[in-house]
């Protein structure tokens, strides 16, 4: 018997092996989602919540004299990413050994939470998501050449915010490159470049792998909605004499309740 | 005094037990508190006293939501189920329900439930990561 479709009672793993599995994999997930530090959450709702309420209806040509409208939804997305653990180095863990080399999950780790980020923060047509920055009204902030002039640019996109009516507090989510950039950063005086902006934001920074250039959004509430059916999850594929094939797994939908609640800031190579 | 909150011999239990039955105790006298409050207040005609005991009121809620939010951390599946129920829209027992499907918890006897003893998650469950939004703000 298997308590669900992850199969992970067929996986050759030992208790503490998954406890290992599941700490780790919590903990890569927990830093990389920077999009869900930003958003409304709503769920879990399980692995058998297929689709999004989006409360509209769509008319059907007129039949037999009856008005017909169908409903129309969101359905949800199940993104999964497989990676591989050595037998090895969980029977060495098992027998205590300090280090495990976890690296492929690490990495699946990152590729899964990068997907939910761009899917949020930029969109996914093929999976009908549309995201923040596709749906914001807003012309994007520019981008400038000196770093340090970066207040400048999220003093900027929170003006425009606020003149569009969308109160504070604000977050915003960095790409990869830019995020080094602001934590390195100084300006003139010594004074962190990073603390100036959270002055202006009244709200946090968050690290967002996958996102280009930078969003500043409002984190009031209902105007982000990620809708959670499984939460990530580890499952079990298959396993030979040398490995044990695992995947991380959800599923989501995401949608935008209030367009203008947000503004990209362009990265490099960016139009 | 008594120790009621035991139901097994208090010497057999792990100190980590102990705790956890004590603050499952301590959680019970808060919600008994918050339900005598309520009661009193009620009926309370005062306004000095009514403000008073008001204020108490708030004092129980907080430590209620503290006690609970401790053992949420002690024990993941149960954190992971109230995440789809506690601040949630719509209907509470259909939310419940989905809530511990997500969870793997279904009927209390699958491989998520359990006496829990480590610090993970049992098998069957997922990460029980959830939101993220209160963490930063």
């Amino acid at each position: 018997m298997t308590a669900n479709h992850l199969l992970r009672e067929l996986a050759p793993i030992s208790d503490a092996g998954w406890r290992l599995l599941d700490e780790e994999a919590r903990q890569r997930l927990s830093v990389a989602l920077g999009a869900r530090k930003l958003v409304d959450f709503s769920g879990p709702h399980g692995w058998e919540y297929s689709a999004t309420n989006l409360g509209r209806t769509e008319q059907l040509p007129l039949n037999g004299g009856l008005v017909v409208a169908q409903r129309r939804v969101l359905p949800l997305v199940e993104v999964r990413a497989e990676f591989a653990v050595s037998r090895r180095e969980l029977e060495a863990y098992d027998r205590g050994a300090t280090y495990t080399d976890l690296d492929d999950m690490d990495a699946a780790a990152l590729r899964i939470a990068s997907a939910e980020n761009v899917a949020v923060l930029h969109g996914w047509e093929e999976a009908g998501i549309r995201g923040v920055t596709q749906a914001s009204p807003h012309e994007p902030v520019p981008r400038v050449e000196a770093f340090v002039d970066y207040p400048k640019r999220v003093a900027k996109a929170v003006t425009v915010l606020l003149q569009a009516g969308i109160g504070e507090p604000f977050g915003l989510a960095l790409g990869p490159g830019h995020y080094n950039a602001v934590m390195e950063s100084a300006e003139r005086g010594g004074y962190l470049l990073s603390e100036h902006l959270q002055r202006i934001l009244h709200g946090p920074i968050v690290w967002a792998p996958g996102v280009r250039g930078a969003i500043v959004m409002s984190l009031r509430g209902g105007d982000f909605l990620f809708e959670s059916g499984q939460d990530l999850s580890i499952g079990y594929s298959r396993h030979d004499a040398d490995s044990v094939h695992l995947y991380l797994e959800q599923s989501f939908s995401f949608q935008v309740a209030t367009p203008e609640a947000a503004i990209h800031l362009r990265g490099s190579g960016e139009q | 005094m008594g120790f009621e909150q035991y139901h097994e011999p208090a010497g057999e239990l792990s100190a980590e037990t102990r705790t956890f039955a004590r603050m499952c105790a301590n959680l019970t006298e808060e919600a008994e508190a918050i339900g005598w409050y309520e009661q009193r207040i009620s009926l309370e005609r005062d306004p000095a006293a009514r403000a008073i005991m008001l204020d108490s009121l708030a004092e129980e809620y907080k430590h209620f939501s503290m006690e609970l939010e401790f053992l949420f951390r002690a024990k993941p599946l149960w954190r992971e189920i109230a995440k789809g129920i506690l601040f949630q829209d719509g209907d509470i027992v259909a939310n419940g329900e989905a809530s511990e499907s997500a969870a793997g918890g279904a009927g209390g006897s699958g491989p998520g439930e359990g006496p829990p003893a480590g610090p993970g998650i049992s098998p069957g469950t997922s990460l029980g990561i959830g939101s993220l939004k209160e963490q930063k703000q």
